[in-house]
C-alpha cells in the first residue's frame, strides 16, 4: 500500500462507519452519534491536554454553559410568555414549536452557545493561564464544580428541576437521524479544522508551549494569545455540541448539562487511552472506549461506575503511553497511522 | 442576604460568636485533612484527588461501628489503624506506579480511585445522608443565642489531641523527622541514608489515617454523604495552596481561616452555595496566588 493510501484509509474506514453506522445498525443511531460526540470532546480536549501541555478537567463546563444557552434561545425565541414562564410550570407547558420555528430556535441557539462558550472562555482564559501543570488542572475542575453549583442556584432557567426541550417535530426515526447527522458533521470539521492546526505554525507553537513554556516566551511566541485561541476553539465546539447533546437528550438538569464524573472524566480518559498528543489517538480512543462501554454497560448493573474508575484508574498506572504511544515504541515506521493488520505485516516484512 | 448582614452586626452581634465557634469546630476537619494532603504533597509530590472520598469514608465506617453500639473512643482506635492500613494497600497498588510520573497522571488516577470509593460507598450505604447521633446534652450560652452541642466539644478536643500527637510525633521520633527531611528534599534525604520509598509508603498510609480520623470528627458534627468527598478535597487543596506548599502551621491557619469564611458565607448568603462556597475559595486563592507570583513575574507551578 503505498503512502497516500495509509493516509487515507482511516478516513475512509471512518466515513463508511459514519455513512453505514446507522444504515446497517438503525436502533443504534443515538448511540453511534454520542460516538461521534465523544471523539468531538476528545479531540478538542487533546488540543489543549496532549498538544499544548494545559491539562483540563474543566472543559465540560462549556459543555452545560452551551445546553443552558441554547435553551434559553431555543424557548424564548418563539414561547412569548418567556424561559422564566416556561420554566416555573416545570413542564407543564407544552408549546407547540412548528417545523420551521423548531429548527430555527434550534440553529440560533447552537450558534448562541458557540458564542456563549467563546465569551466564557475568553474570561476564563484572562485569570486561568497563570496557572500550571496540576493547578491548571485543579482550577479548571473547579470552574466546573462552580458553574454547576451557581447554575442550579437560578430560577430562571428551572433551578434544580432542571428545563423540558422543546419536543421534536417529527418521527423518532427521523429525529435520531437528524441529530446524528449534526454529530457527525461537528466532528468531522472539528477533526479536520485540527488537523490542519496542527500542521500550521500554530501547532508548532503549541507544541512548543506544551514542551517548554519559558522557552517558548523567550523565543517570542506569544503564549497567552496562542493558549487563548486553543481554550477557546475547543470551548466553542463543546458549546456547540452541548446545545446539540441537550436537545438529544430532551431534558436538561444540572447532571446532564455538567457530566463532570461522566462526560467530564471520559474525555480524558479516551484521549489518554488513545495516547495524547496524536491526532488520531482520541480518536481510537474514543471508538475503543464506547464500544466496550456500550457493550458492557448493560450487563454490569449497579457496578458500571465502579467499573469505570477501575478502567480509569488501570488506564492511568498501567497503560500511561495510550495506544498511538505503544504503536509508536513498537512499530516506530508506521508512527501516525491506523491500527491495520496488514499494514503491520508490511512492516515486519519491509 | 441585607437582612443576615443587619442581623449579623446590628441586630444580634452576639451571633456571630456562635458562627465563630461553628467555623472553628470544622476549621479543625478541614485543617486535619489538609494537613494530611500537605504531607503527601510535600513528600511524594502527588496531589491526591481521593483526599476527601478517605475522609467521607472515614466517616462511614464510624456509622457503621456506631450501629454496632461501639463507644466513640473505640471508634477512633478502630478507624485509624484500619484506614491507614488501606492507605498502604493503595500505596502499594497505585501510588508507587505514578510516583515518578507527570503530574497530572497522580491526579488523574487519584481521580479515578475517588470515583471508585464514592461509587462503591454508594453501593453500600446509599445515597442518602447520614450522621451519627450522640444523643449528647446541648448547651447554651448568652441567653441562648449560642448554641454547642457536646458533640462538637468532643470533636474538637479529639482533634486538639491527634494534632498534637502529630506534632510531637513529626518533631520527636525518627520517622517523623525523616518524613520533613524528605518533604524538605527529597534528593538530598536519599543522599543522606533514608529509605524515601518506605517514607512514601509511610506517609500515604498516615495521610489516609488522618482523613480517616477526620471523617470521624465530620460523621459526628456534621453529615455525610457518598457524594460529598469532593467538596473536602477542594477545601484541601485550597488550603495547602493558599498556605503555601511546605508551610504546615500555615496549613492549619488556613483550615481555620476557611472553616471559618465557609460559616459566615453560610449565614450571609444562605446554605444554597455549600458546595460552591468552597470551590470559589479555591478559585479565589489560586486568582490571589497568581497576582502574588506575578509581581516577581512567575507562574504558580
Amino acid at each position: 500500500m503505498s503512502d497516500t493510501q495509509k493516509k487515507f484509509l482511516p478516513y475512509i474506514l471512518l466515513g463508511l462507519l459514519g455513512i453505514f453506522g446507522p444504515i446497517l445498525f438503525p436502533n443504534y443511531t443515538l448511540s453511534i452519534a454520542y460516538l461521534w460526540m465523544m471523539i468531538l470532546m476528545a479531540s478538542t480536549w487533546d488540543l489543549l491536554g496532549g498538544q499544548m501541555g494545559y491539562n483540563s478537567l474543566g472543559n465540560i463546563t462549556f459543555f452545560g454553559v452551551g445546553m443552558y444557552v441554547s435553551a434559553i434561545v431555543q424557548i424564548s425565541f418563539f414561547y412569548e410568555g418567556g424561559v422564566g414562564e416556561y420554566t416555573s410550570a416545570m413542564g407543564s407547558i407544552k408549546p407547540v414549536f412548528t417545523d420551521y420555528e423548531y429548527f430555527a430556535g434550534l440553529f440560533w441557539g447552537v450558534i448562541a452557545a458557540g458564542i456563549a462558550s467563546l465569551v466564557l472562555c475568553l474570561i476564563f482564559s484572562s485569570f486561568m493561564f497563570g496557572l500550571r501543570g496540576p493547578y491548571f488542572a485543579i482550577g479548571s475542575l473547579g470552574l466546573a464544580i462552580a458553574a454547576a453549583e451557581l447554575t442550579i442556584t437560578i430560577d430562571y432557567v428551572g433551578g434544580a428541576s432542571g428545563i423540558q426541550m422543546p419536543l421534536f417535530p417529527g418521527e423518532i426515526e427521523f429525529r435520531s437521524t437528524f441529530f446524528y447527522i449534526i454529530c457527525f458533521v461537528f466532528t468531522i470539521v472539528a477533526h479536520f479544522l485540527l488537523r490542519w492546526i496542527y500542521s500550521t505554525q500554530f501547532g508548532l507553537a503549541i507544541n512548543a508551549i506544551r514542551d517548554d513554556e519559558d522557552k517558548a516566551e523567550a523565543m517570542g511566541i506569544p503564549t497567552l494569545t496562542y493558549k487563548r485561541i486553543g481554550w477557546c476553539i475547543a470551548a466553542v465546539f463543546m458549546g456547540m455540541i452541548g446545545a446539540v447533546a441537550g436537545n438529544m437528550a430532551g431534558f436538561i438538569d444540572k447532571e446532564v448539562a455538567y457530566p463532570i464524573p461522566t462526560f467530564g472524566i471520559f474525555m480524558v480518559a479516551m484521549a489518554l487511552l488513545g495516547g495524547k498528543g496524536t491526532l488520531w489517538g482520541p480518536v481510537i480512543g474514543a471508538i475503543l472506549f464506547h464500544v466496550v462501554k456500550e457493550a458492557t454497560w448493560p450487563y454490569l448493573l449497579n457496578l458500571q461506575w465502579v467499573a469505570l474508575g477501575l478502567i480509569l484508574i488501570v488506564n492511568i498506572v498501567y497503560f500511561q503511553q495510550g495506544i498511538m504511544g505503544w504503536l509508536q515504541t513498537k512499530f516506530p515506521e508506521m508512527f501516525g497511522i491506523t491500527v491495520d493488520s496488514s499494514s503491520r505485516d508490511n512492516v515486519k516484512g519491509g | 442576604m441585607l437582612d443576615n448582614l443587619q442581623l449579623l452586626f446590628v441586630w444580634a452581634p452576639i451571633i456571630n460568636v456562635q458562627v465563630i465557634l461553628e467555623g472553628i469546630f470544622v476549621g479543625a476537619v478541614f485543617a486535619l485533612s489538609a494537613y494530611g494532603l500537605a504531607l503527601v504533597w510535600g513528600v511524594m509530590n502527588i496531589k491526591n484527588l481521593a483526599q476527601g472520598d478517605f475522609v467521607i469514608m472515614g466517616g462511614y465506617m464510624a456509622f457503621s461501628l456506631h450501629s454496632m453500639h461501639v463507644p466513640l473512643p473505640l471508634i477512633l482506635v478502630l478507624v485509624v489503624p484500619t484506614m491507614f492500613i488501606f492507605g498502604w494497600i493503595i500505596y502499594v497498588v497505585m501510588i508507587r506506579r505514578i510516583i515518578d510520573q507527570d503530574m497530572f497522571v497522580s491526579l488523574l488516577a487519584t481521580f479515578g480511585l475517588s470515583l471508585l470509593m464514592q461509587q462503591v460507598m454508594n453501593i453500600f450505604y446509599g445515597p442518602e445522608v447520614q450522621t451519627i447521633d450522640m444523643e449528647l446534652p446541648v448547651y447554651d450560652a448568652f441567653d441562648g443565642f449560642v448554641t454547642i452541642p457536646a458533640s462538637k466539644i468532643i470533636s474538637l478536643v479529639m482533634a486538639g489531641i491527634m494534632a498534637f500527637a502529630v506534632i510531637v510525633f513529626m518533631k520527636k521520633s525518627r520517622l517523623g523527622q525523616s518524613i520533613r527531611a524528605t518533604a524538605q528534599d527529597p534528593r538530598a534525604a536519599r543522599v543522606l541514608g533514608i529509605n524515601t520509598h518506605r517514607v512514601s509508603a509511610f506517609t500515604f498510609a498516615f495521610n489516609a489515617a488522618f482523613c480517616g480520623a477526620a471523617g470521624v470528627l465530620v460523621s459526628i458534627i456534621w453529615v455525610i454523604q457518598p457524594f460529598y468527598g469532593i467538596t473536602y478535597s477542594v477545601r484541601s487543596f485550597a488550603i495547602v495552596t493558599a498556605a503555601g506548599l511546605g508551610n504546615m502551621p500555615g496549613v492549619i491557619a488556613a483550615g481555620f481561616g476557611i472553616g471559618l469564611f465557609e460559616k459566615y458565607v453560610g449565614v450571609i448568603i444562605g446554605t444554597a452555595y455549600e458546595v460552591a462556597a468552597p470551590v470559589s475559595i479555591l478559585l479565589m486563592v489560586l486568582i490571589w496566588r497568581q497576582i502574588q507570583m506575578k509581581r516577581n513575574r512567575q507562574v504558580v507551578k
